[in-house]
């Protein structure tokens, strides 16, 4: 570790790995597009599609998409992703992924989710909330993105 | 639809022979050209099917197979669209015989394919949906075959032993093929013992990635008769629809589906339009089809398209698998080549190896595997970034 100016110091860089998809700060959001004058969301804002009812080439508006939804389905990656992923952990451990759907929004949206979620964790129709975490880091940086994890059951 | 002939179909072994997926590609042309009886030289059109993991060569498919052959002056063209870019490669042949702009068309697709996952190309690319869902995500193709395999289980009931069952019977089909690369006869207790991969789907349940080359000569009716096939097998229709907006299941390579919020999705989902798309131009229905090729990324994905294809009502695969209707000496015989689970994916060549096991079928040249009397034939194919196809085939 190359770190001599902070010997240490473990707070290192937070910084989205890849930009203006979510919020950074304050309540943690996914960053979408929706159609002026229409209730049609996208996901990521910069790679929407059109609506057909008013054609491509639109300037969408930015907004907050909601930040808790129900699971449409799960699964887990067992084996390593290739890059450009990159694993967290050395050796990697399995991820669960989630594909949520968002009762406003109507979209369904894929993510990882929190460590320590399995699958058996999981049911179609869980309750989850989206939060902004680690996807990976390096000596400087923590490199964040948006996971989903599971609400607390309200009895145990 | 006007149908065209398939006059002569070929394919290389699937392996993982590690050549150059021209000679793949050169082999399948060469033996569908053998056996349609056409002089390379009378073919007036080369339609080639894209790989993007060969470099440029891959990019020029339909002139890189034409030049493999000897150059002769043939009008060229080459089509990508993902796993179904053998389907676009027919129908781009199918418009040009149709026209009148050439009486005979080659149609050949051949890949030779790295090991592993099948990854995004390389470089920082956040503008790329393929490259963010590996970047933010980590979803590998088996990521989203999991998704849908556990979407049948809390749905329809489906267990992993159904999922398994498929494999089985598709090895069992497989035995027969010599054009497969994996011909061993798998028990449930083998696939239940292979690692999970993306729960709940298993290594054995999943599709593997290959080499191989598959290639057909197809001609205007009249040319046919001219050459003396009075009754050879018909291309009576092929889907390359789109989804409809908005697209509501999540599917290879997207991170989020359309918003159903501000516009109500079709009755109809993407994948069902498909095999719409193609009994509607073949003027034939469901009830109609005798054996049936279809894309099995995952032995789960097999039992979707029982339904997406009419097959069955949704949630009605299970039963149709158990009862023996798509086995071999069963009503319906689904995948009698052994299906991607015998090939594994040879993503450009893979939706015409399907068409000419359906040939085959057709000839009552299938050998060992041989659905008695088939006169219908379909295929489902599923690419991604919104591709898919589906040829229906007639005798």
């Amino acid at each position: 570790m190359n770190r001599n100016n902070s010997p240490g110091k473990s707070a290192k860089t937070r910084v989205p790995a890849v930009e203006g998809l979510h919020t950074m700060e304050g309540e943690p959001h996914l960053i979408g597009g929706k159609v002026p004058g229409r209730e049609t969301y996208f996901f990521p804002k910069h790679l929407a599609g059109g609506d057909p009812a008013v054609g491509g080439a639109l300037e969408l508006e930015e907004v907050l998409l909601s930040r808790v939804g129900r699971v449409w389905s799960y699964t887990s990656s067992n084996y390593t992703p290739p890059p450009p992923f990159v694993a967290a952990t050395d050796p990697y451990e399995p991820i669960t992924i989630a594909a949520v759907e968002l009762e406003k929004e109507k979209m369904v949206i894929l993510g990882q989710c929190v460590a320590g979620v399995t699958p058996d964790d999981l049911s179609i129709g869980t309750d989850v909330e989206l939060v902004i975490d680690t996807l990976y880091e390096d000596d400087e940086h923590e490199y964040m993105v948006w996971k989903w994890k599971p609400l607390e059951k309200v009895h145990a | 639809m006007e149908e065209i002939a398939i006059l002569g179909v070929g394919m290389h072994p699937w392996g993982k022979w590690g050549r150059n997926f021209v000679d793949y590609g050169a082999a399948a042309a060469q033996e569908a050209l053998d056996d349609a009886g056409v002089d390379w030289n009378d073919v007036g059109f080369v339609s080639g099917a894209i790989t993007v993991r060969c470099g440029y060569p891959g990019y020029v498919a339909g002139s890189t197979f034409a030049r493999a052959l000897g150059f002769n002056g043939a009008q060229v063209a080459s089509s990508y669209a993902a796993c179904a870019s053998g389907a676009t490669a027919l129908s781009v042949a199918r418009g040009q015989i149709i026209s009148g702009a050439t009486d005979v068309a080659l149609v050949v697709g051949a890949d030779t394919t790295p090991k592993g996952f099948l990854a995004p190309n390389e470089g920082d690319r956040p503008d790329d949906m393929d490259w963010l869902r590996f970047k933010l995500v980590g979803a590998t193709n088996p990521v989203y075959f999991g998704l849908h395999a556990r979407r049948r289980m809390d749905l329809y009931g489906a267990t992993s032993e159904d999922f398994a069952q498929v494999k089985v019977k598709n090895s069992r089909h497989s035995v027969h093929n010599p054009r497969a690369r994996f011909t061993k006869e798998y028990d449930i207790s083998d696939v239940a013992n292979s690692p999970v991969v993306s729960d709940p789907l298993r290594l054995l349940d999943i599709c593997a990635t290959s080499d191989g080359g598959a290639a057909m000569v197809v001609s205007s009716m009249a040319y046919a008769k001219a050459h003396g096939v009075s009754d050879p097998v018909r291309v009576a229709g092929i889907s390359t629809v789109t989804p409809t907006f908005p697209d509501t299941v999540i599917d290879l390579p997207y991170i989020a589906t359309d918003s159903a919020a501000g516009t109500a999705p079709a009755n109809r989902g993407f994948k069902t339009s498909i095999g719409d798309r193609v009994y509607a131009e073949a003027g034939v229905g469901p009830e109609d089809v005798d054996v049936a090729e279809v894309y099995d990324l995952s032995s789960a994905l097999e039992l979707d398209w029982y339904e997406q294809l009419g097959f069955c009502q949704e949630g009605e695969a299970e039963k149709l698998l158990r009862d023996g209707v798509t086995t071999i000496g069963g009503r319906l015989p689904v995948n009698p080549s052994g299906g991607l689970g015998a090939f594994g994916e040879a993503v450009p060549a893979q939706a015409i190896a399907q068409v000419c096991e359906l040939t085959w079928q057709l000839r009552g040249h299938a050998e060992a595997r041989q659905v008695e009397g088939a006169r219908i034939g379909i295929t489902a194919n599923q690419g991604l970034f919104g591709h898919g196809s589906s040829v229906l085939v007639r005798r």
